[in-house]
């Protein structure tokens, strides 16, 4: 819209009701005219950089006077020395802030100064001659006039990013199957999380949730070493960790193939949420219902673990139970369907 | 100068500081560099300290950070914890953990720049966005500065992935649950999902790569790009020179203002260490990201009420108040219900914010350079489309803390989500028409400042019974910033077809467009001519005149307003 091109220097219209009146006269301050407030405010400003000195001082003291780790909550509840460094710390930059300012407000002149713009454009001549300058370097360059050089040089710089993209290949595996297993097996104990004990049907009231895992991240090998331990057993448990409740077996409405999955009223659900992954275990007896603490999805554990409310799509997956020889609850198989958060390549 | 002296005249010795000046003006040119910007002058307002604060907290993130670095070790090898902290010593954790349990506990100073470092983060990033919406509110934005609105976005977006990239790094139960999210989030993004999560964690969550891999973006990349980011605004700052705010002697041609040296270097340098000694305040006396409460992170454990830093929380809301949408196409699942509200909406977000300069151009057709601020009222439709953005972004905010809101409230949490489901749309349109409305009122209230005085507080009765208050002038300095406004650019009305008939597509636009602009401006109030003023004064006079015969000079309105002199007058007696 070029009939709204108006240069600033020209934008001054006509008919503006009211004239600039002008920048005003200096109105001098106190410390400006009067010797005794600028003594005094030189005085202050003295007064805030010699307190910020003192104040430096005093954080080399505390560093060394208090120990830190002993005593986390030695003056008002809070660590002694994470107190007086940060207050003396704190207080040492402050007053150097203080006094600049004040030094600044009080005794720099306060003349306001006036300071023309220029256009931000570059003006038309050096315009001109940038424009020529570089057809003069492209005209010389001969890259218009030469395709085949340009388009070769085009082609072999686009080349140039495969291997910047394949270089970044081992980042990490292909997925694979990996998110759709986990490490239960048929025959598997579910056991407590933090005590590792095998749990029978019998131990669990109604009503209650036992936090669980497989039993296999508690066992050891041949030579005495955790099957499990750092990155594996983090990563076996994110997809493994389950959760056991024991709700009356009236209450439970399995669904057609689930019939046999609970064991007198006991069932196990995975404990990643199918929304995100957050590991879910807020549980309300009364209801069955279970809710995420990160995002408050709500499923009924009486129900298949059907999703009953908020911002997940997916029911919980169940883990079948069964009982092994020596009476205590193990997996039937794996679960059957992948846990955790939905995926493109999920089904 | 008048040499005659009877001794010859001898070079002055050189000061050490000038020689060494010296010494780099011969190499570099710096006086020609200096010339310009030593006495260079800065506008004064309080709400250009705003940008400040980011600055200098970024400065401080920098030192706290780098003090940081000296003892965190980013790596996940488990190990087990021999620390000074009783309740933890003897488990296993990560070297990251424990590297941070040890800067908390057993390094001196340590817990206080950690939490300097923190507090730091939440103050750069919210003041990067008060900062975003001074420019935004003020008309900042406008020509020729749009490249330096760009760059602001893209700050703060940088700097929300380094509180992000930062608040992941102690490897505690609340950082890696953070994770967990982050997790689901990429793995729900269609068709390269999985890849994108194998290859950032190097295998399968949470993998041991993952820590390391995002200290080198939080120390090195971010910062890197960050810091040049921060030049280039700053030098933009400089070439155009501040904006300022219209008053007596300011203009579009110049900048009034105190210079560089010395008002600006001790008010800005000062500030500095205000910010810096602040923070230092806050680490000392507030407790943030206490990391050794909750221990370790495990896969199979989380904690209630896990919420992201604050800045996060308005995509959390989203993702919270989002349907359970999920698509299953020939053996593909889309998740829609974590991909829309946590991949998509915060990069449309971000490119509409990227885009506002552009988008009001394109409807004003204003092509003019602007350098004095507009008030948020005279521009309402500007104002109106921040406030309906700031109200979308304030109740998925509040989505975020749902769990919370019910909680301190004794809410049902699916009526709040229920309720946010509703809100996200209609409220930013309420707010929207509140505001603009709003502007406009305080638009015509203005007009009647200019062209009817100021409200005296004095009640005049007519000898018929009724009442009036008395209203006088306003100075001649508040009428002339009221005034120092533009008119509204007015955009011709598009022609049918172009000449030949074609380009038919861009017609249709430039209607819409003429449509948008008609809106835009149709409610404005605009300005009075000279010639309106004039007859409002004469007009303003006269009814004076005619009320001061009707109740004599006492009540002339000047005794208590405190606008004029009062030594000749007293207090009326009853």
């Amino acid at each position: 819209m070029s009939d709204h091109t108006t240069d600033v220097a020209t934008r001054e219209p006509a008919d503006e009701p009211i004239p600039n009146p002008g920048l005003h006269e200096h109105q001098p301050r106190p410390t400006d005219v009067d010797e005794a407030a600028e003594k005094r405010a030189e005085r202050q400003i003295a007064a805030f950089f010699g307190l910020s000195a003192l104040f430096a001082i005093l954080f080399v003291v505390a560093y060394f006077s208090f120990e830190i780790g002993g005593e986390p909550d030695l003056i008002m509840g809070y660590g002694a020395s994470n107190l007086t460094l940060g207050l003396s710390l704190g207080l040492a930059l402050l007053l150097i802030g203080i006094g600049a300012i004040q030094w600044a407000r009080k005794l720099m002149s306060d003349v306001e100064i006036v300071e023309m713009r220029h256009p931000a454009a570059s003006p038309p001549e050096d315009r001109a001659i940038a424009i020529s300058s570089f057809e003069a370097g492209v005209e010389e360059s001969g890259i218009a006039r030469r395709p085949l050089i340009r388009n070769s040089m085009l082609a072999a710089l686009g080349a140039l990013g495969l291997p910047l993209i394949v270089g970044l290949r081992d980042l990490g595996p292909a997925p694979g199957s990996a998110l759709a297993e986990t490490v239960w097996r048929r025959g598997m104990r579910l056991v407590n999380d933090v005590s590792g004990a095998p749990i029978r049907p019998g131990e669990v009231e109604i009503g209650q949730l036992i936090n669980g895992e497989p039993a296999v991240f508690f066992r050891n090998d041949e030579e005495g070493e955790p099957l499990y331990e750092g990155v594996e057993l983090n990563q076996a448990k994110a997809k493994a960790a389950i959760i056991m409740v024991r709700m009356r077996p009236e209450e439970i409405t399995p669904a057609e193939g689930r019939e046999n999955w609970g064991i007198d009223g006991i069932l196990c659900f995975s404990k990643i949420c199918t929304h995100v992954g957050c590991p879910i275990s807020l549980w309300e007896q009364q209801t069955h219902h279970l809710l995420c603490p990160c995002h408050q999805s709500t499923f009924d554990l009486a129900d298949n673990g059907k999703v009953l409310f908020g911002p997940a799509a997916r029911a919980l997956p169940q883990l079948p139970l069964m009982v092994d020889d020596e009476g205590y609850l193990v997996a039937q198989s794996d679960f059957n369907e992948p846990v955790g958060p939905s995926y493109w390549e999920r089904g | 100068m008048t040499t005659n002296g009877a001794t010859a005249a001898k070079a002055k010795k050189a000061s050490p500081v000038g020689s060494a000046a010296n010494w780099v003006d011969e190499r570099v040119g710096l006086a020609t560099l200096a010339k310009k910007q030593v006495r260079k002058v800065f506008p004064d307002h309080w709400s250009f300290m705003l940008g400040e604060i980011a600055l200098w907290s970024f400065v401080v993130l920098l030192l706290t950070g780098t003090f940081l670095t000296l003892w965190f070790k980013p790596s996940m090898a488990e190990v087990v914890y021999n620390g000074s902290y009783d309740q933890l010593r003897g488990m296993h954790m990560s070297e990251s953990y424990a590297s941070t349990l040890d800067i908390s506990f057993d390094v001196r100073g340590g817990l206080l720049m950690r939490q300097m470092h923190h507090w730091a983060a939440l103050i750069f990033i919210a003041s990067m966005l008060v900062h975003l919406l001074r420019v935004y509110f003020t008309g900042a934005f406008r020509k020729p500065r749009e490249l330096n609105w760009v760059i602001g976005c893209l700050l703060l977006l940088l700097g929300t992935l380094e509180g992000f990239t930062g608040y992941s790094l102690p490897d505690d139960l609340l950082s890696g649950t953070g994770l967990r999210a982050a997790d689901g989030f990429v793995k729900s993004i269609p068709v390269v999902g999985t890849y994108v999560s194998f290859f950032l964690f190097d295998g399968e969550f949470p993998g041991d790569a993952i820590i390391s891999r995002l200290y080198t973006a939080h120390v090195l990349l971010l910062p890197g790009v960050l810091l040049a980011l921060v030049g280039a605004h700053m030098l933009l700052l400089v070439f155009h020179k501040h904006t300022q705010w219209p008053g007596p002697g300011r203009t579009e041609q110049n900048v009034v203002g105190y210079p560089l040296l010395p008002v600006y270097a001790a008010k800005a340098g000062g500030f500095f260490f205000i910010v810096f000694g602040i923070t230092a305040l806050m680490g000392a006396l507030m407790t943030i990201n206490p990391i050794w409460r909750i221990g370790p992170y495990d896969p199979s454990q989380v904690t209630a009420g896990s919420q992201p830093d604050w800045y996060m929380g308005w995509p959390d809301g989203a993702l919270r108040i989002f349907p359970g949408w999920e698509t299953s196409l020939f053996g593909f699942t889309i998740p829609w219900n974590v991909f829309l509200p946590i991949i998509v909406l915060p990069g449309v977000m971000f490119t509409i914010l990227l885009m506002l300069p552009f988008i009001e151009t394109w409807i004003t057709g204003d092509k003019r350079d602007h350098h004095l601020l507009e008030r948020p009222r005279d521009a309402p439709n500007r104002t109106a489309t921040m406030v309906a953005l700031m109200t979308f972004y304030g109740l998925l905010w509040a989505a975020g803390g749902n769990d919370v809101l019910a909680l301190v409230f004794n809410m049902s949490l699916n009526n709040i989500i229920y309720f946010m489901r509703v809100m996200v749309f209609l409220g930013p349109v309420l707010a929207f028409i509140i505001a603009r409305r709003w502007c406009i009122s305080l638009q015509r209230a203005d007009e009647n400042r200019i062209l009817h005085g100021y409200e005296t507080g004095v009640i005049m009765r007519s000898p018929e019974g009724a009442y009036a208050e008395k209203h006088l002038p306003v100075s001649a300095d508040e009428a002339f910033t009221l005034t120092a406004r533009d008119r509204d650019p007015i955009m011709a009305a598009p022609t049918e077809a172009d000449e030949n008939g074609v380009a038919a597509r861009k017609v249709h636009l430039n209607r819409l467009r003429y449509k948008l602009n008609q809106w835009w401006y149709s409610h404005n109030v605009q300005k009075p001519t000279a010639g309106e003023l004039e007859e409002a004064r004469h007009h303003a006079e006269h009814e004076l005149a005619v009320h001061q015969g009707e109740i004599g000079h006492s009540a002339d309105g000047h005794q208590f307003d405190g606008r004029s002199d009062t030594q000749n007058e007293s207090p009326r007696q009853h």
